[in-house]
C-alpha cells in the first residue's frame, strides 16, 4: 500500500522568548510513515510530544529539521498549503473550542465556505457528512444544546466535508463521558471502513488503542514502540517503564505468565482472555 | 442565574414578519426611524403609531413583551420629557416658579418626545425579537459589503460579532462553574458589602479571561486547520433570497414615510 503520510527525521524545538535559555527540543528525530487507509493509534503520556507531532501534519507546525510529507505535499509548501489542510483534517480536544458557528450545519459548512465551493455542491457534502456521524436531525441546533459527544461528532462532520484523505485526532474523547467516547471511537472507526479515511488517533486510554491496526508510542519527543497492538502491548515491562499502562486484559495474561501458566502474552480483547483462560483450566 | 440572559432576546416563529429577508427588515427599520423623525405633528405620529402596531399584530409577539422593552428606558424618556418642560421658553406660561417656568408648547414637545421615543423603541425591538442575533450579523454583513471596496473589514467585523455570539453560552456556563468553585473556596459573592464584592468578583473574572484566551488560541488553531483565510472568496450556505413579500413591505414602509412627510407639510 501507498504512503500517505512520511515523515523523515523531524526534528523540532520551541524557540525560547528569553534568549539565553536553549530552545526546548520537542521531537527528536521522527521516522514514521502511514499507509493509506490505516488506522494507527499514537500513545503517549503528556509531555511526550504527540500533539506537537500531530500539529505538524497539517503544517501549523513546521519542522525544525526534516520533512514531513502529506500525500505528495511537503508541508513547507505554503502555496499548496490550503490544499494539504483539505486532505489532512484534524480534530481537537475540545469540542466547544473548534465549533465556530451558532447552527449545527453551518459550523459543519465552515471549511467549505473558506474553501469556496459553490452552494450546491456546498449543501450535498455538509448533509451527507451530517448523516455520516448520525447528526443530521440537529442540523438546525445550536452547540450549546447538545452534549460533548455530539459536539464532538459535529466537529468531525465538519472535517469529513471537505473529503479529506485522512484524519488526525488529538485526544478527541479527553474530555468525555464514557458514551460520549463509545459515539465517538464508533463513528472515527465507521469513517475508517466505509470511506476509507486513513485515521491518526492521538490518545493515553489504552482500549481505545487496543481497536486500532497498528499502534506508536512516543516518548521523551521520541518514537520507541510501532507494531500491531497485541505486539505492543505484550511489552508490559518496557510500557510501564516510560509510565503507560496496558490494557486491563494484557495485565492478567502478564500477571499469569509470570506466575507459570501458559498463556499467549499477545492478548488484548476481554474474549481473547476469556477463550486463553478456558483453555488453560481446560488443559 | 446567569443563564436567563438572552441578548438581543429573539423570538423564534414563524410570522411573515419573521419570514422577511433580514436584509429588507434592517433597510425597513432605518426607514421606520426616519418616518418616526421627520414627521412634527401628532398625526404624524399617529400614522407612525398605526404602523408600528400593524406590524407588532402582525409578528404574533404578545404585546406585553413591547412595553417590556420600554421599561428598562423609563428614566431615560423621564429625563428627556422633563429637560423638554423645563427648557422650552417659547409658548404661553402655564406655571413659573423663582427660575422654573412652565410653558404649554414644553408639556406638548414632551409629551410628543415621549410618544415618539416610545414607538421607537417598540417598533426597533420588533427587528430584534423577530430576527435571530446570526442572522441579523449575517444581514449586516451583506448590506455592509460595498464598504469593502473602501478596505474597510466588513467580514472580520461580522466574523468576530458571530464568534461572540456562538461563544456567550459557553462563557455563561464557565461563569457559572468558576463562581462555585470560587464559593466554595469562600469567596463572597452574593453576600457581603459591596466593596468586597467587587474585590471578589476579581476572583472570578481573572480565571474567566485566562480561559477565553485559551479557547481564543485553540479556536484560532481550529479555524485554520480549516483553512480559514479572511473573507476573500468565501461561499455561504445561507443563502438570502429575497421574497415579492420583501419588496411589498419595502412598499408599504415607503408609502408610510411618503405619507408622514406629505402630513408634515401640509399640517
Amino acid at each position: 500500500m501507498e504512503n500517505i503520510i512520511e515523515i523523515r527525521g523531524l526534528h523540532f524545538s520551541y524557540e525560547s522568548d528569553d534568549e539565553e535559555k536553549k530552545p526546548v527540543e520537542v521531537l527528536k528525530g521522527i521516522d514514521l510513515d502511514i499507509k493509506k487507509g490505516e488506522f494507527v493509534a499514537v500513545l503517549g503520556h503528556n509531555g511526550c510530544g504527540k500533539s506537537t507531532l500531530a500539529k505538524h501534519i497539517n503544517a501549523i507546525l513546521l519542522p525544525t529539521e526534516g520533512t514531513v510529507t502529506v500525500d505528495g505535499i511537503d508541508t513547507k509548501d505554503e502555496e499548496k498549503l490550503f490544499d494539504l489542510r483539505q486532505r489532512a483534517g484534524m480534530v481537537f480536544q475540545n469540542p466547544d473550542n473548534q465549533i465556530v458557528s451558532s447552527i449545527v450545519e453551518e459550523d459543519v459548512a465552515f471549511a467549505l465556505e473558506n474553501l469556496g465551493v459553490p452552494y450546491e455542491e456546498m449543501r450535498r457534502r455538509v448533509d451527507e457528512s451530517l448523516k455520516a456521524v448520525g447528526m443530521y436531525e440537529y442540523r438546525l441546533h445550536s452547540p450549546s444544546q447538545l452534549s460533548g459527544g455530539q459536539k464532538q461528532r459535529v466537529a468531525i462532520a465538519g472535517i469529513i466535508a471537505m473529503e479529506p484523505k485522512c484524519i488526525i485526532l488529538d485526544e478527541p474523547t479527553a474530555m468525555l463521558d464514557p458514551q460520549g467516547r463509545k459515539e465517538v471511537l464508533a463513528t472515527i472507526h465507521r469513517m475508517n471502513r466505509e470511506q476509507g479515511i486513513t485515521i491518526v488517533l492521538i490518545t493515553h486510554y489504552m482500549d481505545e488503542a487496543a481497536d486500532c491496526d497498528r499502534v506508536v508510542v512516543m516518548d521523551k519527543g521520541m518514537v520507541v514502540l510501532d507494531d500491531v497492538p497485541a505486539k505492543v502491548f505484550s511489552q508490559v515491562e518496557k510500557l510501564k517503564a516510560i509510565g503507560l499502562d496496558v490494557p486491563q486484559v494484557t495485565e492478567l495474561a502478564w500477571e499469569l505468565r509470570k506466575a507459570g501458566c501458559d498463556i499467549s502474552p499477545e492478548i488484548i480483547s476481554e474474549g481473547e482472555c476469556v477463550a486463553a483462560i478456558q483453555k488453560l483450566f481446560a488443559d | 442565574m446567569l443563564r436567563d440572559i438572552t441578548i438581543g432576546q429573539y423570538f423564534p416563529g414563524n410570522s411573515i414578519i419573521h419570514r422577511l429577508d433580514p436584509r429588507f427588515k434592517i433597510v425597513i427599520t432605518i426607514l421606520y426611524i426616519v418616518m418616526l423623525f421627520t414627521g412634527s405633528s401628532y398625526i404624524c405620529l399617529a400614522v407612525g403609531a398605526v404602523y408600528t402596531f400593524g406590524a407588532i399584530l402582525l409578528s404574533r409577539i404578545p404585546l406585553k413583551m413591547f412595553f417590556k422593552s420600554v421599561k428598562p428606558l423609563f428614566i431615560f424618556l423621564m429625563i428627556t420629557a422633563l429637560i423638554n418642560l423645563l427648557f422650552m421658553s417659547r409658548g404661553n406660561v402655564l406655571f413659573h416658579w423663582k427660575f422654573i417656568k412652565i410653558t404649554d408648547e414644553g408639556v406638548n414637545t414632551s409629551v410628543f418626545m415621549v410618544i415618539r421615543i416610545v414607538l421607537l423603541i417598540m417598533g426597533s425591538s420588533l427587528l430584534t425579537y423577530t430576527t435571530s442575533p446570526i442572522t441579523l450579523t449575517d444581514a449586516i454583513e451583506r448590506l455592509l459589503s460595498p464598504l469593502r471596496k473602501i478596505k474597510f473589514p466588513v467580514h472580520e467585523l461580522a466574523m468576530m460579532m458571530s464568534i461572540a455570539l456562538r461563544f456567550i453560552p459557553t462563557l455563561i456556563e464557565e461563569t457559572d462553574k468558576i463562581m462555585s468553585a470560587q464559593k466554595a473556596r469562600g469567596a463572597e459573592i452574593d453576600t457581603g458589602s459591596f466593596t468586597t464584592r467587587a474585590k471578589n468578583l476579581i476572583s472570578i473574572l481573572v480565571p474567566l479571561f485566562i480561559s477565553a484566551f485559551r479557547r481564543a488560541d485553540e479556536l484560532a488553531t481550529a479555524m485554520e486547520c480549516r483553512c480559514y483565510h479572511g473573507g476573500e472568496g468565501r461561499t455561504r450556505l445561507r443563502q438570502l433570497k429575497s421574497a415579492p413579500r420583501d419588496y411589498i413591505a419595502l412598499g408599504i414602509t415607503i408609502l408610510f414615510l411618503a405619507a408622514v412627510i406629505v402630513l408634515s407639510r401640509l399640517f
